[in-house]
Formats: structure tokens, sequence, C-alpha cells
């Protein structure tokens, strides 16, 4: 009934999205919007929900991992260790293809998952808002850092573009691989009970032999995976990774089979929505989805850590 | 059959295991006893591989612990911690069918849903299947994790203060379902009990710990005494008997 609803919403917004932009579609003939459709309304429509959703997934699987309600892998280091890869990878082989790029940048988001969480392992669990704390110094540790190659290499406009996630730029043969990051999400459902049995702790992990180190490792790749992919093709987009699990788990609980769609379909949804929101405001001028979801994300945060205390640790 | 070799095991230098030997044979109710900072949990965890063996040997069914495969041992072998800190928002049911994880990894089959349900009819919970974790009572939630464990089906059960939080029927019924899974299916329970009158009542076998050393094994009748709570427990209550068992007065 709800994930109706959800489907619902999803569509509704999609279709809007399709209708929205600078050029009116309204009169004219199928074959004169089609071309419009094909190459630009259609793909911004999918990459934003492509990247909603799968932010949103690997947000909730970090905190699964994390057993922490309140990391999200574009604050606590991931997200961050993706745009330096990016930025290693334009300075060393400026010629190589996209995919390459964004193979680099996931191993080197890889690498700043794990650094956060050899990291926070030594957070005592009687401290949680700790494990946040650490995530967003570490995180901006890091893009401080790439920050400082881009200064002494002048590509600092560049990472700016990474930071400010948006989809103005998105079109046609730019923005395919998002598919793959859908699809690192999707997959991550196959091994959905294993990362429910991860939130219920160690103890109960090694109780019913579940195989701890693959499964994390797993975990990683595919957050990793979509932080490398979504920060090449439209930027960095924080809080919907923290955000919407939160929701979902609130009102659909932490089963992650039950909870991993529903978390897809809401990550998509905000995302498109703040998309469309940041395309109708000013129109016709944009604000960038990240600016928006900054902006309706921190409202949200702030209302699930007040607003909603008793569920929210 | 559980085996104990030689375990000797410390925290920061305190030693909290000395030496501990112990053989349990398949089949029956161990209870352990014991004062509070023995080494009662330390022990279980160790035996259901919580923490690495430091030194010594521990063998369940032949499976050498720390050598022996994870979901190898997770079909032989179940633990109920002592303490649990689940904050995950799960239905009972959800819960006690993960018990069925180490069969089915995932996919459940019908037969995996048959035992959930057992478990869930076992232990009275059918009418909190639907209820979410967070809203059960301390009882009620220790039901439901012992439950998880009765689903995993395993032929040794450990279990760390099951009685912990629960009123004297839903104790009772706890017991004597564990009787049963001992006498009829042969099963082994290990349990941890603080009232001794529990284990007087139901263990076929009493096996005391004081500072990482076991002080006293036996059968009930035979180790509860006076002798044996002012020694192990430092206590002076006394043991009276009733209906030829040993009773302690409080
Ligand atoms: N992580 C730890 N760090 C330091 N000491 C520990 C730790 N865990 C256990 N201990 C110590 O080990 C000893 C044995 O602990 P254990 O939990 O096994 O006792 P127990 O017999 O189960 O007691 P209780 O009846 O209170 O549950 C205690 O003195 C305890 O303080
Ligand atoms: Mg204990």
């Amino acid at each position: 009934m709800r994930s109706g609803l959800s489907l619902l919403a999803v569509a509704l917004l999609a279709l809007v999205s399709l209708g929205v932009g600078a050029i009116d579609l309204w009169p004219a003939t199928l074959a004169e919007i089609w071309p419009v459709l094909r190459d630009s309304r259609l793909p911004r429509t999918c990459a934003a929900l492509l990247t909603g959703a799968s932010l949103a997934v690997a947000g909730q699987i970090m905190q699964q991992i994390a057993r922490n309600r309140f990391v999200d892998p574009m604050t606590s280091g991931t997200g961050q260790g993706a745009a330096l890869g990016i930025l290693l990878a334009v300075l060393v082989m400026p010629a190589a293809p996209i995919g390459v790029q964004m193979g680099m940048a996931s191993l080197t988001a890889l690498a700043a998952s794990l650094g956060f969480f050899a990291l926070v392992r030594r957070v005592p669990p009687t401290q949680p808002l700790l494990i946040p704390l650490v995530g967003l110094i570490y995180g901006g540790v890091i893009w401080a850092g790439t920050t400082f190659v881009a200064y002494q290499t002048d590509l600092l406009q560049f990472v700016e573009i990474w930071m400010n996630g948006e989809f103005s730029g998105v079109m046609r043969g730019r923005y395919e691989l998002l598919w793959l990051a859908g699809l690192a999400a999707a997959l991550i459902y196959v091994v959905a009970d294993q990362f429910s049995i991860l939130g219920l702790g160690d103890a109960v992990s090694v109780n019913l032999g579940l195989n701890h180190r693959q499964i994390v490792l797993t975990g990683l790749v595919m957050i990793s995976v979509v932080a490398g992919l979504t920060v090449v093709t439209v930027g960095l987009i924080p809080f919907v990774g923290l955000v919407v699990p939160n929701l979902v788990s609130q009102s659909t609980g932490d089963n992650m089979r039950r909870a991993l769609p529903a978390t897809a379909l809401m990550g998509g949804a905000l995302v498109l929505g703040a998309d469309l929101l940041g395309r109708l405001v000013i129109h016709p001028f944009e604000i960038p989805a990240g600016t928006v979801i900054g902006i309706v994300g921190a409202g949200l945060f702030l209302w699930l850590l007040y607003g909603a205390r008793g569920h929210a640790a | 059959m559980i085996r104990i070799d030689a375990v000797c095991h410390g925290i920061g230098g305190q030693p909290i295991l000395r030496d501990v030997s112990l053989e349990i044979g398949k089949g029956g109710i161990v209870a352990l006893v014991g004062p509070n900072g023995a080494g009662k949990s330390t022990l279980l965890s160790l035996i259901a591989r919580l923490q690495p063996l430091q030194t010594g040997r521990i063998t369940v069914d032949g499976h050498v612990i720390g050598q022996v495969r994870d979901d190898v041992l997770a079909r032989t072998l179940a633990i109920l911690p002592q303490h649990l800190d689940v904050a995950s928002r799960l239905s009972v049911r959800d819960l006690v069918g993960f018990g069925r994880y180490p069969y089915h990894k995932g996919r459940p089959t019908p037969q995996d849903l048959v035992r959930v349900d057992a478990a869930l009819a076992a232990f009275e919970l059918d009418d909190l299947a639907a209820r979410a974790l967070d809203t059960l009572s301390g009882g009620q939630r220790q039901r439901a994790f012992v439950a998880m464990a009765y689903a995993q089906d395993t032929d040794y059960l450990l279990l760390d203060e099951p009685l912990n939080n629960l009123d004297i029927a839903a104790s009772r019924g706890l017991m004597h379902r564990l009787r049963d899974l001992a006498r009829q299916d042969g099963r082994t329970v290990v349990i941890v009990l603080h009232d001794i009158n529990y284990a007087a009542a139901y263990a076929d076998r009493i096996v005391a710990l004081k500072s990482g050393r076991v002080v006293a094994d036996g059968a009930p009748g035979a180790v509860v005494t006076d002798a044996f709570l002012r020694t192990v427990f430092d206590t002076d209550a006394t043991v009276a008997h009733v209906q030829g068992r040993p009773m302690v007065c409080v």
C-alpha cells in the first residue's frame, strides 16, 4: 500500500520532470518534442532517480555496517575520497576515458571508507554521536587535501563542480554510467538478509555464522561504486543517504528486504523532487539540486534529531 | 560433546578463567552457576567463538573452536548472550526468522517458515509476532531472543541467564521446554542461572564457577548444600529438602 503510493509519487514526479524545462513542450507534435525528451529530459529524469535511489541505498547499507543511524557516505569520507580519486585521475592520466576515472574514483572511495571504519572501530558504543562527528572531520580532512591539490594544480573549478551535485549538464551519452550505480544498489538486495543481521550486532552475526568480513566488504564496494559514479557524473549530493534511511526505518522498520526498496523509491523521489524544485523556483534559471537538498535535507535532519528523538538513536 | 581443555583467559593481565577443563556429554541440561564476575559469560562466549580463545582448546562435536567454519558451527551450536544491545526495528517474526539463517542463507524455504511458526508458538509469541522489538517489554523481548535461538534448531544450546525479566510462568514454561528438548530430542543445553532453585529443579548437572575456576560439579542433589552456598557464594542461606529436591531458603 505504502510502496504503491511511493511508486505513484515517483511516476508523477517523473512526468512533471519530463514536461518542465526551458523549451515549452505545449503545443507541439510528438515528432517535434521527441528529440528534446530523448536527449535531455529523459536522461535528466533518469539521472536524478538513479542518483537518489543509489545514494539512499548506499546510506542505508553504511548505517547497517556502522550500526549507527547518523552516518552518510557523502559526508563521512567516501564522497570526498571519490572526488580526490577523480582529481588524481585527471592529473595522472588526463587522456583516460571517463570509465577509468570512475574506476579510480571508486577505488579511492573504497580506501576512504575502509579508513573511516578503521577509525570508528575504536569509538565506544556508548558514544553513538561521536561516529558521525568523526566522519565529518575525516571527510573534511580529505576534502581539504583534495582542495589543496586542486589549488596547486589549477583545477579548483573542477572540484567545485564535483562538490555541488546538479543535473543541468545531464544529456544523452553523458550519464549512462549511472545505471551501473543503480545496478550496484539493486544487487545489494540479493544479500539484504545479511545486512539485516549485521545490524543486530557482532554477537548475533557470529552466532548465525555470518561471514562478517565478506559482507562488510561487499557493502563497502557497493557504497564506493555508487559514490564514484555519482560524484563523477552529477557531483556530490549530501543528506540523501542520511535522511531517507532514517525516514524509512521509522515507517517500514529495519528488515532490509522490505526497507531497501522503500529507500530506493524515496531516495529517487527526493532527488528528483529537489531537481524539479530547483528548476521551477527561478524558472527559466536553475538552483542546483544539491543546494535544494542541502536546505530540505538539513530541515529533515533537524526534525529527525529533535522531532523524532525517541526513535532516532 | 563439548570438551573444554585447560582453558585460561585473561583481560588486561587480569585472569578471568584459570585452567578450566570440562566435558559436557550429549543430551541433558547443565546449569552453570556462580557469583557475579565468576567468568560464566566469558566461558560461554569462548565456547561460542564470540571471543577468540587465548589458551587451551575447545571442541564441540569434534569441531575445533577457532578452526571450524562459522556457518558450520552455527548449525551445531546456538548462543543467547547475556547482553544484547539490539536497536534494530525488526518485527518479532523477522527476528525469530533470522534464527533460520544458518540453513537458508537468505532464501527461506517453507520448512523454515514452519520452524519459525513453531518457535513463535513455543514461546507464546503468536500475538506479538508482528510487533516491533523496540515496542516490547523486557520479558517479551527476552522471549523473542530465546525463540530465535530455539529456531536455530541446534544440538547445543548455550543460554546466558535466559530467565532475566521472565515472570514465573514464562520461566517455568521455558525450563519445561528445555527439559523436553534435552530428554526427547537429546539436545544439550548449557544454561547460566542465578536462581539455584531453578537449577536444582531442572538441571541434570550443576557446574559452579568461582573466580574463574570450577569449584563444584555434579548432580543437584549432591552439589547444593549449606556448605556449597557458603564456599561458592559466601552466603549463609540454608538448604531445605522439598519433594526430595534441595531448595534454597532465601
Ligand atoms: N571487557 C572486559 N574488560 C575487563 N574485564 C572484563 C571484561 N569482560 C569481563 N570482564 C571481567 O571478567 C570477569 C568475568 O566476567 P563474566 O561476564 O564472565 O562474569 P559472569 O560470571 O558472567 O558474571 P555475571 O553473573 O555478573 O554475569 C569479571 O570480573 C568481569 O569484570
Ligand atoms: Mg554473565
